[in-house]
């Protein structure tokens, strides 16, 4: 457990110094989005991974927290860090009258219901053309800032996306080691012995899918600052399966493994590009061979590797 | 200081306790004996509110508590080892110590009162301190049966309930577990509420003993007589199954 901060320091020195590394250019852009989608897969991750409850439609907070942002701010002309806790908490007021009746179902059903969520929510986006713009979008969003300093460029950007990233990073941390993330370890193995140590299972599970949507729609208000323009596109359902894809990818209940999955799974498509159309082909497999051999994800498969290339190159020595 | 008043307890439809009365004494134990499916968890399940009752009354030192949720229960001081065990497999021994103490995190002194809990937990069952960092899941089923109790104490309870603890344990396991529950009541004074299958070893420890047949209570009174009664011996301690068929 004393490790846990260290760990977390270390890294935070990583996100600090990386764009040194990077120089600018269009990898930074990039950047900003393995932060979006870093705090993204850390919100799924704490619902799924440690609660164990599935969500498919958790691009529907994310598109919600964008749109409520977007329209506070472009139409209505409000202050965007004003915007932005106001959208979060509408979220998550939403969010928690949903979960009452959705987190009652298991497995299967919980995956559909949330699915029709997430389904519901981007017709919303689609149809209310009026409020959203419909499919061509809302633009004009305007940029953060503070004082005179306006977060418009790439690295600014990258700089104020890791800041929440981070902290919502830590916060996870923090959370899954104390006694509420026993709990939710807990509530996922055994819902009926989780009840009788005390833990209303039934209320925990709403506080923790509230809390990711609540996160989910922060990061979509960034992403809609960042970006000054959003459409439906982003928020569909395939966008769901993808930060699925992130938080299994990278390691349920590990929010160091969230990065790892968001990270990956926002740099592969870049990586690939010069593979063409084969692009897409490349990464199925590698996903696929990546979840046959690691299992537990990344964070517990890569050390794994390396452990066993030291065996084998212990044992040639040997022999 | 616990007493169930004509509870009635279903499953959608089905009617699975049939106006069930009993009641416990301070510092008694007490066996719930009977067959596959006879309501012996169901019981345990509506006093500790996982099933709650659908008619009767559920009175622990004086106070209903017949419609609380199960969280609730456990601050009044009723705990339960779960069938099955049902130890969290995924956590350390250590962290299900701690859940089992989930609701008492609130002030300092209560924190230190954890940490003397737990070191008496390690007292009674020395193989939990020896495998405190380990997973639960990778322990043997009596060692599991030794968490899930200590789990419970945590809770601090004046009553616990115990769901199967013997099932498929050896003897020898069975035997050792059962004196940590005799020597719960001897050193801390709490009451037990034991279902058991092996209805000899239950009776043998247990003050009084009711008999469970289909939902209903068919027989109440001391161990010793339960023990001496031909139908409990034919149906449940299996002596005398020829003599009795043989009359």
């Amino acid at each position: 457990m004393k490790r846990e901060p260290f760990k977390f320091l270390l890294f935070a020195v990583l996100v600090l110094v990386a764009p040194l590394a990077f120089k600018g250019g269009y990898l930074m852009n990039v950047l900003v989005f393995v932060g979006i989608n870093t705090m993204l897969a850390v919100a799924l991750n704490l619902l799924l991974g440690y609660a164990g409850q599935i969500s498919l439609g958790h691009a529907g907070f994310f598109g919600m927290g964008a749109y409520l942002s977007g329209i506070l701010t472009a139409t209505c002309g409000w202050n965007p860090w004003l915007a932005m806790p106001l959208a979060a908490l509408a979220v998550g007021i939403l969010a928690t009258l949903i979960a009452f009746p959705i987190l009652k179902l298991k497995g299967h059903y919980l995956a559909m219901a949330t699915l029709g969520l997430g389904i519901i929510i981007y017709i919303v986006f689609n149809e209310t053309v009026d409020l959203t713009g419909g499919p061509s979008g809302l633009s004009g969003i305007p940029n953060l800032a503070v004082g005179s300093l306006v977060f418009d460029s790439d690295i600014k950007n990258y700089y104020l996306v890791w800041t929440f990233t981070l902290a919502v990073m830590l916060f996870s941390v923090n959370l899954a080691g104390s006694r509420i993330g026993r709990a939710l370890r807990a509530v996922h193995d055994s819902e009926v012995a989780a009840r009788v140590m005390g833990v209303n299972a039934r209320l925990l599970k709403v506080q923790v899918f509230a809390l990711s949507a609540v996160i989910s729609s922060l990061a979509g208000s960034l992403y809609a600052h960042t970006m000054t323009f959003v459409s439906p596109a982003s928020f569909g359902f395939n966008f769901s399966i993808e930060l699925l894809t992130m938080v299994v990818i990278g390691g349920l209940g590990s929010v160091y493994g969230s990065f790892l999955g968001a990270a990956l799974l926002t740099l592969l498509p870049e990586l690939l590009r010069g593979a063409q159309d084969y692009d897409i082909v490349i990464y199925g497999g590698l996903l696929m061979v990546m979840v046959m051999f690691m299992p537990g994800g990344l964070v517990r498969g890569i050390p794994d590797l390396f452990r066993r290339m030291a065996r084998l190159r212990e044992g040639a020595g040997n022999a | 200081m616990l007493r169930l008043k004509n509870i009635n307890t279903y499953y959608g439809k089905v009617h699975a306790l049939r106006n069930v009365s009993l009641h416990l004494g301070e510092g008694e134990i007490v066996t719930l004996i009977g067959a596959n499916g006879a309501g012996k968890t169901t019981i345990l399940n509506t006093i500790s509110g996982v099933t709650p009752a659908g008619g009767g009354e559920v009175l622990f030192r004086k106070e209903p508590v017949t419609t609380l949720a199960p969280d609730r229960i456990v601050k009044y001081g009723i705990s339960q080892v779960p069938e099955g065990r049902q130890v969290f497999k995924p956590l350390s021994v250590e962290d299900n110590l701690e859940l089992g103490a989930y609701l008492r995190y609130k002030s300092r002194e209560e924190k230190s009162a954890i940490k003397r809990d737990m070191a008496q937990v390690f007292t009674l069952f020395p193989r939990l301190f020896e495998r405190r960092r380990q997973l639960a899941g990778t322990m043997s089923g009596g060692e599991q049966q030794m968490l899930a109790i200590g789990r419970a104490l945590m809770a601090n309870p004046k009553l616990l309930l115990l769901d199967e603890p013997s099932m498929g344990l050896a003897p020898l396991v069975v035997q050792e577990i059962f004196r940590v529950l005799e020597r719960l009541r001897r050193e801390n004074g709490v009451t037990i509420l034991l279902v058991e299958q092996n209805a000899k070893a239950a009776l043998k420890l247990a003050d009084r003993g009711y008999v469970l047949e289909t939902g209903k209570i068919i027989m109440e009174g001391p161990s010793f007589e339960l023990t001496e009664n031909a139908e409990v011996k034919r149906a449940y301690l299996g002596k005398d199954k020829k003599e009795i068929w043989e009359r």
